[in-house]
């Protein structure tokens, strides 16, 4: 049985070096920020995971059982996308990136309509809202 | 050494290398980056490398000594991911 869990153990490892190297030649290679943005997100997710499991099936082999690294999982899964959103956000706002659309009349591509120099823009219409 | 220890650490070694590369790709891009936000997903990427290391050590010496460290490089990581990005599409970081 110890064998099987060392050998899962390294499965695991392999799986997860795979997914890293991949993800840094990604960001090394791709020519475009918003495509460069995609490749180091299976490191974080599926790379790293597969590290934790990894690490948490050799706990178990070892005969101290610790899922602790669960946690580290959960938190690196949820937070993921919301670092990734906030690096497309800063890629649109330095127009690293093709722009969107305009919107219709409305202040929805906040970080599009932020002054250049610091200072926010004079009002053109007055505002109503509350 | 039996055969799946034996496979064990050539595949420790080779997560190494592999995360070893990764931090290294990730500072040509941090160098090279042409535009902030290139930046600050290459140092992203880097202290997820770095979690990955951590971890990979913990396997290696077959102790769970490094959950703490591990956990807070993750919570300081994406703390610090976010604070750039807000600084950079605010000027400001709290508000």
């Amino acid at each position: 049985m110890n064998g099987f869990g060392d050998i899962v153990t390294a499965l695991c490892l392999l799986i997860g070096s795979g997914f890293v190297i991949v993800g840094a030649i990604g960001l090394v290679r791709f020519n475009d920020s918003m495509t460069r943005l995609h490749a180091p997100t299976k490191v974080g997710t599926i790379g790293i995971g597969m590290l934790l499991l990894a690490s948490m099936i050799h706990s178990v082999t070892l005969g101290e059982t610790s899922i602790h690294e669960t946690l580290i999982l959960a938190f690196l899964f949820v937070t993921a996308p919301i670092s990734a959103h906030f690096v497309a956000k800063v890629n649109i706002h330095r127009r690293a990136c093709d722009t969107p659309p305009d919107p219709v009349r409305d202040e929805t591509w906040a970080t599009l309509n932020a002054p250049a120099n610091g200072h926010p823009p004079p009002p053109d219409t007055p505002d109503t809202k509350p | 050494m039996s055969f799946s220890a034996q496979l064990l650490d050539i595949a420790v070694i080779i997560t190494f290398l592999a995360l070893v590369a990764g931090q290294i790709l990730s500072m040509i891009r941090l160098v090279i980056g042409p535009t902030a936000g290139d930046r600050i997903l290459a140092l992203d990427t880097m202290v997820i490398n770095a979690l990955g290391l951590v971890v990979l050590l913990g396997i290696f010496q077959g102790v769970q000594i490094y959950f703490e460290v591990s956990l807070l490089i993750a919570m300081l990581g994406f703390v610090s991911t976010v604070a750039l990005a807000r600084f950079i599409l605010r000027g400001d970081i709290i508000e």
